[in-house]
């Protein structure tokens, strides 16, 4: 029970190349996917969420292969959460949770469904929000709200890109305090691009940094939290010091 | 259809008069649902209750009114018939404009693109002179009848699903690209229309102008027997489909993840949607906003992503509409022919003024 890719690429042009990647992420926990931009972490996180085709190779899920497993099977094992999310409708918030529970409920959500509803609302702290719309919330707040939904689709592995874009630093580490019991309370398996290499370090189990569409290096925290690995991933100088909760890297 | 959330309505009226009590947020009940409470319900119902009381008075105006012949002697019933022709008509091409426009819109994700300003009219009216054109005034004239109209129906099908599903399957992310490519589709194609029926003799051309300027006081009666069951069937598929439209309203990303099959799902949408705009252009020619007229309307009072609650209020203010114009204009002012232009040109205008206020596509 794993997430495997072998041999993944993809080609956007003869020049930007992602992969060939071969990897295993394994189940349980939080891993987070660090690298400077352009590496092609959010194409393979697409990828492995069959959002985006992939041109060689294979991802299987759970041993589901993901291009060829019918696209409702799949909802119920992986769900996947994009950074932009626009709706041309007005929804509240619990409106949107409630799709979430599609892949199960085809739309006419049971007395079950709305159990998950109200769990995952609940464990994102927006049963206050519930009613509210969409429009009326924060960016923060409407993250969260995002990710609700997919927590309610009450699958194994979820898959975030950046779900930390545009959140000032509380909301920041409140939303990673979220995923991290996502991952340790409810048993999903997160896996998250992030931008801050210490907010990867402190909240997640493993790394896995990308570089130039190649996966570099693959291993806990304490592996890659060391200044030579990290100036050769990010290309500038980081240097590690010992913080008061772990390893911190210094990079202005 | 609105009783048991009616129901639903209540129980959550009763159990929330506790609420005055400070008492936490979970002792209510708690449920999803397209409406959000009873004050959003009320106003769904009155509205609806308005519309079918309107659209139920205009019926009855536009069958009766300034009838010359007695009431209820022999003439005063074959006017009648010849009345009812027309708000038939007008019923399947509310129908179509509405329901299609509001599918359409689901599917592209966007409220103001609407089938009408992406070309599917015109894409219709290249087929009707393409045939003329190659078949001749004999030809074309031989072309009556279910097997030719259910063949055209089927052209037009194919065309407009290969067409669309194409130009939206993703290759423009952009918006403004997808409308600038379905403007100038419909410009290439009106243009090409013209062309040909510039070359066509006039016996021909008499043909297809025959065939393509319907109006509602003339409407192609003839058509209506394969019309009516084709549109039902159409708008029974989408209708079915409502759950799904639902979810596609997301988005791309989000619906694949909720694990919809979104390629599948959209050639379905543009295949039911052609067949819809092409029946109704078949009856009346090409209106391009009265769509657009009546799924904004139904955006504002119904506000709910439910496509079973806004297909019919769509409807309505599409028959409303274009039953309130043709009772003016043809009993009021005597200008019948020109509703469907009435009709554009109050669509058109509101289509701006919207435009403007959001400032976006």
């Amino acid at each position: 029970m794993s997430i495997t890719l072998t041999d993944v690429a993809k080609d956007y042009s003869s020049s930007v190349k992602i992969g060939p990647v071969t990897t295993e992420i394994q189940s349980g926990g939080v891993t987070a996917l660090v690298g400077p931009n352009g590496a092609g972490k959010s194409t393979i996180l697409t990828m492995i969420g069959r959002l985006l085709d992939i041109d060689t190779g294979e991802i299987t899920v759970a041993g589901h292969d993901v291009v060829n497993t019918p696209s409702k099977t799949i909802a119920k094992i992986l769900s996947v959460l994009r950074q932009e999310n626009h709706f041309v409708t007005r929804l509240t918030v619990r409106q949107l949770v409630g799709f979430g529970r599609f892949p199960h409920s085809k739309g006419r959500l049971t007395i079950g469904d709305e159990k998950y509803i109200s769990e995952a609302i609940d464990f994102l702290n927006l049963t206050d929000l519930e009613d509210r719309y969409l429009d009326q919330l924060s960016g923060g707040q409407r993250q969260r709200a995002y990710v609700a939904m997919v927590l309610a689709q009450n699958t194994d592995y979820v898959l975030l890109d950046e779900p930390l874009n545009n959140l000032d630093m509380q909301h920041a580490v409140q939303m990673m305090k979220q995923l991290r019991r996502a991952a340790d309370e409810l048993g999903r398996t997160v896996v998250i691009v992030l931008h801050d290499i210490n907010f990867a370090a402190h909240y997640s189990d493993k790394i896995l940094a990308m570089k130039d569409g190649q996966v570099i290096e693959h291993g806990t925290p304490r592996e890659i939290m060391r200044d030579d690995v990290l100036t050769s991933i990010f290309n500038t100088d980081i240097q590690v010091i010992e913080g008061p909760n772990g390893p911190l890297a210094v990079y202005y | 259809m609105f009783k048991p959330r009616e129901g639903a309505v209540k129980r959550r009226r009763t159990a929330a008069a506790p609420d005055a009590d400070p008492s936490p947020a979970a002792e209510r009940p708690r449920r999803s649902g397209p409406i959000t409470g009873p004050k959003h319900m009320r106003r769904y119902v009155i509205t609806m209750s308005a519309l079918v009381i309107t659209a139920l008075g205009l019926t009855f105006g536009i069958m009766t009114w300034d009838n010359p012949a007695e009431t209820g002697s022999r003439p005063w019933w074959l006017i009648v018939d010849m009345r009812r022709d027309s708000l038939i008509t007008i019923g399947v091409v509310a129908l179509c404009h509405a329901v299609s426009t509001v599918a359409f819109q689901t599917a592209v994700n966007n409220r103001i693109l609407t089938p009408g300003i992406m070309g599917f009219g015109s894409l219709y009216t290249a087929i009707q002179t393409t045939a003329v054109f190659l078949l001749g005034a004999g030809g074309a004239t031989a072309l009556v009848g279910v097997g030719p109209f259910l063949l055209q129906m089927l052209a037009m099908m194919v065309l407009a699903t290969l067409l669309y599903t194409w130009l939206l399957s993703g290759r423009f992310s952009n918006i403004h690209i997808m409308l600038l490519v379905g403007v100038v589709i419909g410009g290439v194609l009106g243009s090409l229309s013209n062309f040909m029926q510039r070359i066509l003799t006039p016996s021909e051309f008499d043909v297809l102008t025959a065939r393509l300027f319907g109006n509602i006081s003339n409407a192609r009666a003839d058509y209506l027997p394969y019309a009516i069951p084709m549109v039902i069937a159409a708008v029974a598929l989408i209708w079915l489909r409502a759950n799904t439209l639902n979810t596609i309203a997301l988005g791309r990303t989000t619906a694949q993840n909720l694990g919809l099959n979104y390629k599948r799902e959209l050639i379905i949408v543009m295949a039911l949607v052609s067949l819809l705009v092409a029946v109704a252009t078949a009856l009346v020619g090409p209106m391009m906003f009265l769509g657009f007229l009546a799924a904004t309307l139904a955006y504002q009072f119904g506000d709910t992503y439910s496509h079973r609650m806004l297909f019919p209020m769509a409807v309505l203010f599409a028959y409303t509409i274009l039953a309130a114009s043709y009772f003016i204009l043809r009993h009021i002012w005597d200008a019948g022919g020109a509703v469907t232009v009435i009709v554009e040109l109050i669509g058109g205008l509101v289509f701006l003024i919207v435009l403007m206020r959001k400032g976006r596509l």
